[in-house]
This record gives structure tokens, C-alpha cells and sequence, in this order.
């Protein structure tokens, strides 16, 4: 079977868990912005977790299926409809053959997850269906939909199992100002002591330039560097090091102006210095917010860092047993 | 001194063995990683070499971050005489200095740049002491450069130049990185030189632009055709200036698949080279264009 994309959306692409192992060439693991939603929409069509899916961001696409099957929408608040009936977010629900699906507007978050039953079934690149679109690697044809499109599906594994649905508290939602963990560290010493303090302090809000390769916050109070004499190789700038690996979540802040988080589709490296990052449990947040949405970082340690890993991982398995 | 480690959050450990770059930093940041890559430790998930330091990325649910640290640690004592030799291969790289699509890039750009009222290579080539931009180009097409690390975005080669500290080029970044940059850029930031493999934003001075793809994800391209990406830390890159008939006549043979890029194997020996760089520069020069 196969879907028509009759109108793409703003930036939508087929993700999955991602391509780890390239990274030390460039190459970025890709895959989900916010895996949690990725994850539940799969497992509310029966699909393994991984399965590739549909990602969309502010505004969805419209889609014609050729085949009965079932779909699931979950992630933002973006309401499904078919053949303009609506339908409810983070629920399994069916669509017939010569159906078309279509969103109405995003109420809250940024990213949703429409899984279809059988999973997307472009080809493998590099051991996964992950689109990277800076590279034009994986997903279909290396880049996002475009009207026209047809997105071959796979074979669908499950009958129906009645109708599915995911409870409200295990439903991915942002706070209406989000909290993102941070643990210090990288070219932390690099800021003054103040800065230090101060950049836990602000109020930063979602800049215009954020995307599946980083998320710019602005609006903070500048940051001040310690005074050096440059290293040989860095640049002049006191923001700049000799080019390093960045890590995924790594905040850098070119200038000491404008914050930077990377993420799924991150460059790999570079010469700004990063003052910390993000922890692994808060990631899949990011994905959901808005531009001008207002966040603060806040500092943790390692150990608090692991013990969020696992309560997420715990509410991980609260999603696989509530299906 | 000493590698300085640092936790990136839960998932990352980051090692910078220097805070300057110099080719003895790389080869032990090269050389811990090969060690790294080869300890079977459980739950590495990448192993990333850089200039002067490496990160890995591993999986919490598998390692205690801790405890890799302490393995790290390890191989960093077992590996501290660096084995200071390897097997690379050197390779011309034809560029176009002075190109159109770059200058057009970087004076839409200008406000983001230390110097608007120049282009790109008349600053690199005044703030570095050279009296023009021919001879300044000429320094830069002379020596050979190191590939001290591989990413930013797929494939983009960061190259090192292999001559004494006095005679390397230096520049800032951009003030502000651009939000674009033409495919196969060839740009300068701090003491290294890169290729832009793609399209995208980019931090780096643009001189100049090279005819030969270095990434080619549906690896249609018959140098590329076993692997998508063409550039290893370690190699050594000639760069060979070309004019825009020189480089249209590239492009053409890119098109038709029949462009072959110019490289030689060769065993790199850092003793050998560090005790007379000149002379060991002529020699790799030699293996490039004899054969």
C-alpha cells in the first residue's frame, strides 16, 4: 500500500529512532525530535517502537491512503480528521481506503508523530529510515515531503485490537514555561562566575531559528567569558576553542549572545564553546516548543541527571504496559 | 599536561588533551580513540576523534558514566607513548579561489563579518602579514594540510597546515555564523582550513570553492561508490589553485563520472616530518606527482 501526499505541511519528514555509529564523519543520528511521542504513536498501531513514521511540524500535511489501515497521532496537539471528521490525538483510529487525512490547527506543542500501521517503508540508509536533510540521506529521497509523493508503507503485522488509546497522564505536554536540566560542564570554566549564575537565572525564550538542528533561546542577558590569551587554533573570539565534538544536547553560545542547543540533526562539531548539556530525559521536550516559547535551564548533577534518565525510562514502560 | 575530562549531561564524555592545537595533540587524541575503539567496552554507542580532543556518546542504561570514565583513564596511561606514525594517503584538491558563488554568499552576509568593507581572503590575507592576495594564496597552496578531524556536517573535512606555528594562518570565525554557505566551500576558521561537504550555515572565512564532491549519500559518484563519505582523520590534502576554466572543465568530468581524484598511499612519520618540515613537504609533493 502507499500514501499520496496531497499537501506536505510546513516541514514534514519520515523519522525513526535514528542512525547512531556515523557521527565521528558528520553524520548525525537524526530520527524523532520527541522519540517518546515517535514511540507511542507506533505502539498504538501495533508497530515495533522504531518503525518509521511521519514528523510534522506547526502545521500538518494532507494525506489520501489507498488502503483500509489504522493511524495514530500523538506528540503536539495538531487534531487529525479524516474526510474532515475529527478524530482524538494519542488514540488509534481507522481510515478506508480513498480516505483522506487532514489536521486542523496546532492547539499546543510544535512536532507530531502520525504512525501508520506497517511503518514507513522507504529504504534503509545506513541502517536506518531516519530522514537527515542537511546530508539528503535516509528518509524519502533525503529530504522532506512535497505534494504529489507517493510513501510506500510496509506490511501491516497486527489485526485490530479494538480501540487504543493512552491516558492523559502518560501523554507528552509542555508547561507554559518549560524547565530544561542542565548539567555543567564541557568549557563551563571558560564563563564568569557570574554568567555562570545568570544563565540559570533568565528567562530565555524559543528564538526563530529553531529547527531539527538546534534550538536558539534569546532574550537572556549576554554572557561574559573569562579572560585568556587565546589558545593557538581557536580564533580570536573569547567564545571560540579549537574545534571539538559537540555533544547531542551541548549548549554553545556564539558570542555570548544567543544559546544553542543541538539536537537530533546536530552538527558534529565546531569552535564554540559549550558551557553544558542538556540531559538525555529532557531532549524529547525541546522537540514541542513553540518560537517564543519561554524555557529556563536549570542546573543538576550527574547523579540527578541518572535519576531523570530513569524515571523517564520508568514512564517508558508505564507507555508499553498501558497499550 | 594531562586530558581534562568533562560529562556532556548523562549520555557523553568528553576528553580535550590539549586547549591548543598542534599535531601531537592530535595524534593522541587519535590514537586514544583507535585504543578506545578497539577496548570492546560496553556500551559505546560513537567514538568521535577531534583536533586536540575526543568524545564518546554511550548508552547510561548499559555503563555508569562513571565507570567509563575510569576505563578511559585507563587506556589514556596505556597509550600515553603515542605511536607516532600512519598509514594515510595524500590528495590534490583542485580550488577555485576567488569564486563567484562564494562572494556572492559572503557579501549577503557582510554584517555578520569582523571587516564589511573586504572580502573574505583580502582579510585573511592582510590580518596574517601577507602583501597581497596572490601571495597569501600561494603560502596557502604550497604546503600540504593534515585532515585532524571529520563532521560539523557529513563528511566536512577539517584540515591542519603542516608547517611551524610562525608560518600558519590564522583567522577568527565569523561574528555571527551565516545561515548558508555554497557546497564544496573551501573556508578557514582559527589555524584550519575545511571543505563545506553540503549545503548549510558555517562559521568559517570562505576563500574559495572545489570542483570534487566529498559526500555523496546515494554514492553515485565512482570514488564514493563504497562509502559515502570521502575523507579519513589522517589523510594529507594538497590543494592545487585552479582558474574558472579549469574549474568548469572539473565539473564537467563530475557530471560524466569520470573524475578520479589524484592520491598516493604513504606511511606519515611525525619524528620525521617535525625535524624538517620543508624537506619532508617536498617529499610528499614528490609522491603526489612523480607517480
Amino acid at each position: 500500500m502507499s500514501i499520496k501526499v496531497v499537501k506536505p505541511g510546513l516541514a514534514t519528514s519520515v523519522q525513526d529512532l535514528g542512525r547512531p555509529g556515523y557521527y565521528h564523519l558528520g553524520i548525525p543520528i537524526s530520527g524523532g525530535m520527541d522519540r517518546y511521542s515517535l514511540r507511542a504513536a507506533n505502539l498504538l498501531v501495533g508497530n515495533d517502537e522504531g518503525a518509521a513514521v511521519l514528523e510534522t511540524v506547526f502545521m500538518g500535511p494532507e494525506l489520501e491512503f489507498d488502503k483500509d489501515t489504522t493511524v495514530a497521532v500523538t506528540g503536539a496537539e495538531l487534531p487529525p480528521k479524516v474526510d474532515g471528521e475529527s478524530r482524538e490525538t494519542w488514540s488509534e483510529f481507522e481510515i478506508k481506503a480513498g480516505q483522506r487525512l487532514t489536521f486542523d490547527f496546532l492547539k499546543s506543542g510544535a512536532r507530531a508523530y502520525i504512525a501508520i500501521s506497517g511503518g514507513i517503508d522507504v529504504p534503509l540508509a545506513l541502517g536506518s529510515r531516519a530522514t537527515y536533510t542537511l546530508g539528503a540521506l535516509g528518509g524519502f529521497e533525503g529530504r522532506n515531503l512535497l505534494s504529489g509523493d507517493l510513501l510506500p508503507i510496509g506490511k501491516s503485522s497486527n489485526s485490530s485490537r479494538g480501540k487504543c488509546t493512552i491516558p492523559a497522564a502518560l501523554r507528552q505536554s509542555v508547561g507554559s514555561e518549560v524547565e530544561l536540566r542542565v548539567v555543567p560542564g564541557l568549557y563551563w570554566h571558560r564563563f564568569t562566575a557570574e554568567s555562570q549564575k545568570q544563565f540559570f537565572e533568565d528567562v530565555w525564550k524559543v528564538a526563530p531559528e529553531a529547527d531539527r538542528i538546534g534550538y536558539r533561546f534569546q532574550k537572556g542577558r549576554p554572557l561574559n567569558f573569562m579572560d585568556r590569551e587565546q589558545p593557538f587554533g581557536a580564533g580570536s573570539d573569547p567564545s571560540n576553542i579549537v574545534d571539538s565534538c559537540y555533544p547531542y544536547g551541548s549548549i554553545q553560545i556564539p558570542g555570548g549572545t544567543e544559546p544553542i542547543v543541538l539536537h537530533r540533526d546536530a552538527v558534529s562539531g565546531g569552535g564554540y564553546c559549550m558551557l553544558g548539556t542538556v540531559i538525555s530525559a529532557d531532549m524529547d521536550l525541546i522537540g514541542q516548543l513553540q518560537p517564543n516559547w519561554p524555557a529556563r535551564f536549570v542546573k543538576v548533577d550527574l547523579d540527578q541527571a541518572l535519576k531523570a534518565r530513569e524515571e523517564r525510562n520508568k514512564r517508558l514502560g508505564q507507555l508499553r504496559d498501558a497499550i | 599536561m594531562g586530558t581534562r575530562y568533562s560529562f556532556g549531561g548523562d549520555d557523553h564524555i568528553f576528553a580535550e588533551v590539549s586547549e591548543e592545537m598542534s599535531l601531537n595533540a592530535f595524534f593522541k587524541s587519535l590514537s586514544m580513540t583507535k585504543a578506545v575503539g578497539e577496548s570492546q567496552i560496553k556500551g559505546l554507542i560513537e567514538i568521535c576523534p577531534a583536533n586536540a580532543s575526543y568524545q564518546v556518546k554511550f548508552d547510561p542504561d548499559q555503563i555508569k558514566p562513571n565507570d567509563l570514565l575510569d576505563e578511559l583513564k585507563k587506556i589514556e596511561g596505556l597509550t600515553s607513548k603515542t605511536d607516532a606514525t600512519l598509514k594515510t594517503r595524500a590528495i590534490e584538491i583542485p580550488v577555485f579561489f576567488n569564486d563567484p558563488w562564494t562572494h556572492e554568499t559572503l557579501m549577503r552576509f557582510r554584517e555578520r563579518h569582523q571587516d564589511p568593507s573586504s572580502t573574505d581572503i583580502e582579510f585573511a590575507a592582510s590580518i596574517n602579514s601577507f602583501d597581497s592576495v596572490d601571495s597569501f594564496i600561494e603560502a596557502y597552496t604550497n604546503s600540504p594540510w593534515f585532515v585532524s578531524m571529520v563532521g560539523f556536517v557529513a563528511g566536512l573535512p577539517f584540515m591542519y597546515q603542516m608547517v611551524e606555528r610562525e608560518r600558519q594562518i590564522e583567522v577568527p570565525k565569523y561574528l555571527r555564523p551565516r545561515t548558508d554557505t555554497p557546497k564544496l566551500t573551501v573556508g578557514y576558521g582559527g589555524c584550519f582550513a575545511c571543505i563545506y561537504s553540503v549545503r548549510g550555515a558555517g562559521g568559517y572565512q570562505m576563500f574559495g570553492i572545489t570542483p570534487m564532491p566529498i559526500f555523496d549519500p546515494k554514492q553515485e559518484i565512482n570514488y564514493l561508490r563504497d562509502f559515502m563519505v570521502f575523507f579519513n582523520p589522517g589523510d594529507v590534502v594538497k590543494f592545487k589553485p585552479i582558474d574558472r576554466e579549469a574549474y568548469d572543465h572539473y565539473c564537467t568530468e563530475v557530471e560524466a563520472n569520470r573524475f578520479e581524484p589524484k592520491t598516493v598511499d604513504f606511511v606519515f612519520a611525525l619524528e620525521e616530518f617535525q625535524s624538517g618540515i620543508d624537506a619532508y613537504n617536498r617529499k610528499i609533493g614528490k609522491k603526489l606527482y612523480v607517480n
